[in-house]
């Protein structure tokens, strides 16, 4: 009962470290978008593989993977009973956000 | 609830949920919907990435009726995930937990974040 109560505050925590996180690259994101858009993919990829955003970024994909993982865990946690249904879930849930993360991976490795 | 002799009333269109579980609701659906997103939103990154023309691509996909639609449906998801866990990290600091206060703030964030999704979608062309 400890460990596992441990277990959900930790992912308490850590929803909300990333939370911030991910909350401060949003902003900083939609007022890049808002004041200077994108014009090619030269300027997109410029501002990308610059040392600064791409390691900004790289922890940006971390800490969504992470939050997403944690919040439609919750989700399904609590809507879905059946044990073999929500272990089917959770289990698509994390091979989709593992796909997504080697996706990033890779087009950041690209860029570089 | 197994062996309960309790009544259980559970009719979402009856309900009279209060304002504060009507946010929490929508912070759930739109997180769900930002996670289901991930893959267009990855997308359409990797296309802009590609070239010049993929570049045009992706910028005439934004455009147009459903380009629209999608870019202010995303950007609401956004802006009410973004500003109710704002609201949610300042409770949880003890900050606007009061009883007009709280009510108030869940006000603000449902109106404010579709009203803001227009603007963006409007703005980011």
């Amino acid at each position: 009962m400890t460990a596992r109560r441990l277990a959900g505050f930790r992912a308490w925590l850590w929803q909300r470290a990333t939370a911030v996180y991910v909350g401060l690259f949003a902003i900083y994101l939609l007022g890049r978008l808002a004041t200077a858009p994108f014009e090619s993919a030269a300027g997109l990829r410029r501002w990308l593989s610059g040392t600064t955003v791409w390691v900004a970024f790289g922890l940006f994909v971390v800490a969504v993977l992470l939050h997403a993982w944690i919040g439609v865990r919750d989700v399904i946690l609590d809507y879905v009973k059946p044990p073999a249904l929500r272990l089917a879930l959770l289990a698509a849930v994390m091979l989709f956000l593992a796909g997504n993360g080697l996706w990033l991976a890779a087009i950041l490795m690209e860029v570089r | 609830m197994h062996g309960s002799t309790r009544p259980v009333f559970l009719n979402l269109l009856q309900i009279r949920l209060p304002v504060a579980g009507v946010l929490s609701i929508a912070h759930r659906v739109s997180g769900v919907l930002l996670f289901l997103a991930l893959p267009l939103l990855i997308g359409l990154l990797e296309l802009a990435l590609s070239g010049e023309a993929g570049f045009a691509r992706v910028a005439a996909l934004l455009h147009g009726v459903g380009g629209w639609t999608a870019r202010f449906l995303l950007s609401w998801a956004l802006l009410h995930h973004l500003l109710a866990g704002v609201r949610y990290l300042l409770i949880d600091a003890d900050l606007g937990v009061q009883a007009p206060l709280y009510r108030q703030s869940a006000w603000a964030v449902l109106a404010g974040a579709p009203l803001l999704a227009l603007l963006l979608a409007g703005g980011l062309g």
